[in-house]
């Protein structure tokens, strides 16, 4: 067994930051890393929650934590922030909303870069889940900004997402737009402390009726919450729960795992096939010659494709 | 395949309420490709020193313009040693007198420490240096 593996197992959470480190990097232990911890993971609760930038995410994680912990359960929290496409470096700031967690061994929060690679931000983000649900997490927080593939990517591996919206802001429109309506298992209204959360309230509903949300067994609750003086916290607790019962009891649950493996299995099959296939085409050198005849017209892009996969026959 | 990206924590210390500095610095990280975990104003050592080993980063930055130095450095560095965690580089930057400086790298407590005219194009040209 790999080193890091038999560390985090036995508690260490320095091993635990390496080998999200390993994966995020994409280093060379990691399938051995990934296929050691696997064995371990499928306990944890995982919660995601997404919405636009500022509505109060970070600040829900840290009253969330705050509530969990007081009933005994260990958190853990991956932060996901964009990176800038232009120089790849990112400020990451949500630990900022969580400090008064920084001591509390029984929460280990972890903040993550978009890194832009393609549908390689949902994948990172799922590993260092497993990691950190191998750890022995009983609940794991996730959060995003909701816009973009890759995020509503990770958010399908959450067991229960909640899309967090500001009063006053418009966010509603937009939230159907983006797709993220369909997402949903829980609206939360933050900010309630300030004009306009029972419109926004009342608007989120009135588009639920309308048949938006995804499963016809789920009106997804509309809760309201404030970070600032705690109201609504309990509540959103409660809504919690009662989706997380809901999906055990329907199936749901059950049936978003088994998708989730099917998903993991068929896209780790194609990331191998793809590398396979391009270690072997890239040896024969013949690529760029293929090329030189398409470029002159002599062969076209079907036939070029049809010979590079011949690499596979016999 | 393999990407290995270059994370800092910049922090910022005790009870100095200004955090320009550490913000500057921050963004100048940033545009030069790294990752920054920023955890805000009013930091313990404590604190600081777990959010580096959650994080697993290279690099811890500390923003100082209280006059503590001579008592954060230390600390800090002593924290990181008594957690496993001495692979991490701690520098830091504010304004420290050239002799503190001088005490303070010469005994291992910070391995640089600018003051606030240094250049951020030195500073990230450092850590790329230091970071292997
Ligand atoms: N009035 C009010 N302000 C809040 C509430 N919750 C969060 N805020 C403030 O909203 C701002 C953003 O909060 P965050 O928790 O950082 O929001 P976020 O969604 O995590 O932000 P990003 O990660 O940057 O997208 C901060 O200034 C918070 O203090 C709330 O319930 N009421
Ligand atoms: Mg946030």
């Amino acid at each position: 067994m790999h080193e890091l593996v038999q560390r985090l197992l036995d508690g260490d959470r320095r091993a635990v930051a390496r080998i999200i480190t390993l994966i995020e990097n994409n280093a060379q232990d990691k399938e051995q890393l990934l296929r050691e911890l696997f064995p371990h993971t499928g306990r944890a609760f995982v919660l995601g929650i997404t919405g636009s930038p500022g509505a109060g995410k970070s600040s829900l994680a840290d009253s969330l934590t705050s509530y969990y912990r007081k009933q005994g359960l260990t958190i853990g929290v991956i932060a996901v922030d964009p990176t800038s496409p232009f120089t790849g470096g990112a400020i990451l700031g949500d630990r900022i909303r969580m400090q008064e967690h920084a001591l509390d061994k029984g929460v280990f929060i972890r903040s993550m870069g978009t890194r832009g690679s393609l549908g390689g931000l949902a994948r990172a983000t799922k590993e260092a889940i497993k990691a950190l649900d191998a750890y022995g997490r009983d609940i794991i927080l996730v959060e995003t900004v909701g816009v973009g593939q890759s995020e509503l990517d990770i958010m399908a591996t959450a067991d229960t997402t909640m899309v967090v919206l500001n009063p006053g802001t418009g966010d509603s429109i937009q939230t159907i737009k983006a797709g993220i309506m369909e997402i949903a298992d829980i609206f939360v209204v933050n900010k309630c402390d300030r004009d306009g959360a029972d419109k926004m309230a009342a608007e989120v509903s009135a588009m639920l009726d309308l048949g938006h949300g995804q499963n016809p067994n789920w009106r997804p609750p509309v809760m309201k919450t404030s970070t600032l003086d705690g109201r609504g916290i309990p509540e959103l607790v409660e809504a919690v729960s009662k989706h997380r019962e809901f999906a055990v009891s329907s199936g749901l649950f059950a049936n978003r795992r088994a998708q989730q493996l099917k998903a993991e299995v068929t896209e780790t099959v194609e990331h191998y096939l793809k590398e396979l296939l391009w270690q072997k085409a890239g040896a024969s050198g013949e690529m760029d010659k293929l090329l030189e005849d398409a470029a002159q017209r002599k062969l076209d892009p079907y036939t070029i494709a049809r010979r590079i996969l011949a690499v596979f026959d016999g | 395949m393999e990407e290995h990206k270059i994370r800092v924590l910049v922090a910022k210390p005790g009870l100095d309420g200004h955090d320009r500095g550490a913000k500057v610095i921050a963004r100048a990280f940033r545009d030069a490709g790294m990752e920054v975990i920023y955890t805000g104003l009013h930091q313990t050592p404590e604190q600081i020193v777990e959010a580096a080993i959650q994080e697993d980063v290279d690099v811890v930055g500390m923003s100082v313009l209280s006059g503590a130095h001579m008592t954060l450095f230390p600390r800090v560095k002593e924290l990181l040693d008594e957690n496993g965690a001495d692979n991490i580089i701690l520098m830091g930057g504010g304004t420290i007198p050239e002799e503190d400086i001088r005490e303070l790298t010469e005994k291992g407590y910070a391995k640089a420490l600018f003051t606030p005219g240094a250049n951020t194009d030195d500073i990230v040209a450092w850590i790329r240096g230091v970071v292997q």
